[in-house]
């Protein structure tokens, strides 16, 4: 673009925040959403391109450029209904997207370096539409197809993927059953992702808005134990589609990591997220408590650990990073956020081995300063030990955000389902199908632990294929 | 799902028995198992092995240790209440395959756990051998349970007052010195008893396994609370046990984790006496 053009662009309308130093002591939601106004004026900064390129760069297709002119004339229902055609779950998007790698980044006006605020326009809409439309409204009976009974598919998981299928499929009259081992539905959405990024009063009216789409939701059914894909066929169901998660923390293998005061982030997210440890003991699931804590990992989820447990009280949050900051994979907003509200971060370093008392309870930890040498397979500079340069740092709770492996329990179970070489689900990339007739698979079964929108992108495309398969 | 359908108390205040519907599990319920359940909307999961299933009747047994707010809370239900959570069958069932002789040998409420166990291998046509311990006669579990499906039961009190006077291991030893043809041998209990089971086996080279109870949240596989030190390597008793070759457990390790939560057990425990938490 050249340099006069650049001049003449607006920038983004910035997004009204809880101050960082109020919401460090709190569990609401940080990033406070657009008002109408603000909203108006960040789609009217839309070229309206005549070849829009934002939608490439969305995972499940959603028409940016069509529902920003909506928006700009103030047709919000017309602007939920464009998002809705191809996404299920919008005011889940709107938070959780990485939309600088995504719509934002494939938008004209990135190389401004103030491209369209998507995903907050998306987030405005979906919640606006949500605050003023009962569910009755939402499913009224022009916008319903009715639902077939007989054409029946189940859905493994409640996550992302399984609801995007569900709305997809529900959409099209098929009847979907959607069953979650754990006691509530929403999958990561619920148990990961904290109340401050994403409230669980947005995933429950996602969630209602399928119910109103006559999709079932099924808990405490464990894929593979106590619900099996065999059995499912035999009762009727003409598909299954896989969307169980990632499986088992990953840990390190390091001397003293099982002492008390080392957790894993799954365990850590899933006591304050899915358990509301954070009200013990009004509720009796316990969360340890962290004074002085340092988290393992440069991801989301790592971001998500640390500002949780600043949120519950720690005086000092440090997350260690074998690389540098510019190599961290989680959001850059989150990344923001977690720097404001006072996280400090440990780059170059890696943990090398946990110390604690004689009760075993976890008082500080070694680590091993790193240097970045040549790019690996990645393509990210390789971070190397430098010998002999070790430090200890005090604290009394480790969280190690290091990812996750295959969940085993549908695969011990289900020994016909092929795996790839990496351990997960092998499904094929353009369909979902597994290894398996008419059983489809997408998220992190299959990819590993990716994002919410990439499982999302996977069940709709399963869902496609299911339908194709079904209804021709 | 989840009614119970009869409550029994075993020892008073201590230990009960109740019988629950849950006709999914039941059929599916395999020696070894548990269940994750959760009783009320601002509960805790807890895991408690599955003593006994009847697939028949869709029902299964579980036997739990008051010891925490939880079983507590689940003591105060009567026949009729329902379970609002109950999940399962989980956890990798024991291998049972028809070899001879197995020695199971539980000690205090591991006994109700260890009931399943030997059913299932008495079932398989091996030969039961029950060894079982308490403190005194009183507190002994499901003698008459395991007599049905034991082809010996013995047992050991620390007083005395019933069979052997000392540690149920040390029956366990005694047996296996006069009996060449034990080919298994299968502990279920408090921690210290399964690691004197893994070392009175030892020398005899036989395959010993043990169930082991580690703090779970999930249950499923997922958060890594139950993760046990087995071999040098952590291992995660929801989904690869709970039962693990008894000679590779760090015992000394699995005994530290049960007390991480120690202060807000307690703490739970005080305000649910005190009636303050329901």
């Amino acid at each position: 673009m050249p340099e006069k053009a650049k001049k003449k662009i607006r920038p983004r309308v910035s997004m009204p925040m809880l101050d960082a130093v109020e919401r460090g002591g709190m569990f609401s939601e940080v990033a406070l959403g657009y008002s109408l106004e603000q909203a108006v004026a960040e789609a009217g900064r839309c070229l309206q391109c005549k070849k829009p390129t934002c939608i490439k760069g969305c995972p499940v297709d959603v028409d940016c450029k069509s529902f920003i002119r909506l928006l700009g004339r103030k047709d919000l229902e017309g602007a939920f209904a464009k998002i809705k055609e191809t996404n299920s779950l919008p005011a889940i998007c709107g938070r959780v997207c990485p939309q600088e790698n995504q719509c934002e980044k494939t938008c004209k006006l990135r190389p401004t370096g103030q491209p369209i605020a998507i995903g907050r326009l998306e987030r405005f809409v979906a919640d606006n539409y949500y605050a003023h439309t009962s569910c009755e409204e939402e499913t009224g009976a022009e916008a319903c197809v009715p639902v077939d009974e007989n054409l029946r598919v189940a859905a493994i998981g409640s996550g992302p993927s399984s609801l995007t299928l569900a709305g997809y499929l529900a959409a099209n009259g098929v009847k979907v059953s959607v069953f979650e081992a754990l006691h509530s539905p929403g999958g990561v959405l619920l148990y990961g992702i904290p109340e401050f990024r994403l409230p669980k009063s947005v995933v429950q009216r996602e969630i209602d808005s399928l119910k109103n789409l006559q999709v079932d939701f099924l808990c405490n059914y464990v894929g593979g134990k106590s619900v099996t894909l065999p059995e499912l066929f035999q009762q009727g169901y003409k598909a299954v589609f896989l969307g169980v998660g990632a499986g088992l923390p990953r840990f390190m293998n390091l001397p003293g990591e099982n002492l008390i005061g080392i957790y894993s982030a799954n365990e850590y997210l899933t006591r304050v997220n899915l358990m509301f440890g954070y009200k013990f003991p009004e509720y009796d699931t316990p969360v340890p408590p962290g004074r002085n804590v340092v988290v393992i990992g440069g991801g989301n989820v790592a971001m998500d650990s640390a500002r949780t447990a600043l949120r519950l009280g720690a005086k000092r949050v440090r997350v260690v990073y074998r690389r540098t900051k510019g190599e961290m994979p989680a959001r850059q907003e989150e990344l923001e956020h977690a720097l404001e509200e006072g996280i400090e971060l440990e780059i170059l370093s890696s943990p090398l081995s946990f110390h604690g008392d004689d009760q075993g309870v976890l008082n500080k930890m070694v680590l091993q300063r790193m240097e970045l040498g040549r790019p690996d397979e990645s393509g990210r500079r390789k971070p190397v030990p430098i010998e002999g340069d070790t430090f200890t740092l005090d604290t009394d709770l480790v969280i190690m955000a290091v990812g996750t492996g295959a969940n085993m329990v549908l695969t011990q179970t289900t020994p016909e389902l092929e795996l790839n070489e990496r351990g997960y689900v092998w499904a094929d990339p353009e369909t979902g199908e597994t290894s398996m007739n008419m059983v489809f698979a997408g998220g992190d079964i299959v990819t590993g632990a990716a994002t919410v929108v990439e499982a999302m992108g996977a069940g709709r495309r399963s869902a496609r294929a299911i339908l194709q398969r079904l209804k021709g | 799902m989840g009614k119970i359908i009869q409550k029994r108390v075993l020892i008073p205040e201590r230990v009960t028995e109740m019988t629950v519907e849950a006709p999914m599990i039941a059929a599916r319920a395999k020696p070894g198992n548990f269940v994750v359940m959760r009783l009320h909307m601002k509960g805790e999961r807890i895991p408690l092995t599955i003593a006994d299933a009847d697939p028949e009747k869709g029902q299964i047994v579980i036997v739990y240790l008051i010891m925490g707010k939880t079983t507590a809370l689940l003591d105060t239900m009567k026949e009729g209440d329902v379970i609002l959570d109950l999940c399962g069958p989980l956890g990798r069932p024991t291998s049972i395959k028809k070899q001879g002789t197995v020695a199971c040998v539980g000690g205090g409420t591991g006994i109700a756990a260890l009931h399943h166990i030997a059913k299932g291998n008495f079932q398989a046509g091996n030969k039961v051998v029950s060894v079982i311990g308490a403190r005194s006669r009183d507190l002994l579990l499901f003698k008459p349970e395991l007599e049905k499906i034991s082809h010996e039961v013995l047992v050991s009190t620390d007083d005395g007052s019933l069979g052997h006077k000392g540690m149920v291991t040390e029956v366990l030893q005694e047996y296996l010195d006069r009996d060449p043809e034990v080919k298994e041998v299968i502990g279920v209990g408090p921690v210290p008893m399964m690691r004197s089971v893994a070392k009175v086996a030892q020398p005899y080279n036989i395959r010993t396994l043990v169930s082991l109870n580690s703090i779970m949240v999930d249950g499923i596989g997922m958060c890594g609370s139950c993760r046990v030190n087995v071999g040098g390597e952590i291992r995660f008793a929801c989904v690869e046990g709970p039962e693990f070759e008894a000679s590779q457990v760090d015992f000394d390790e699995l005994m530290m984790r049960l007390q991480a939560f120690r202060s807000q057990e307690k703490e739970s425990m005080e305000l649910f006496e005190k009636k303050e938490l329901s």
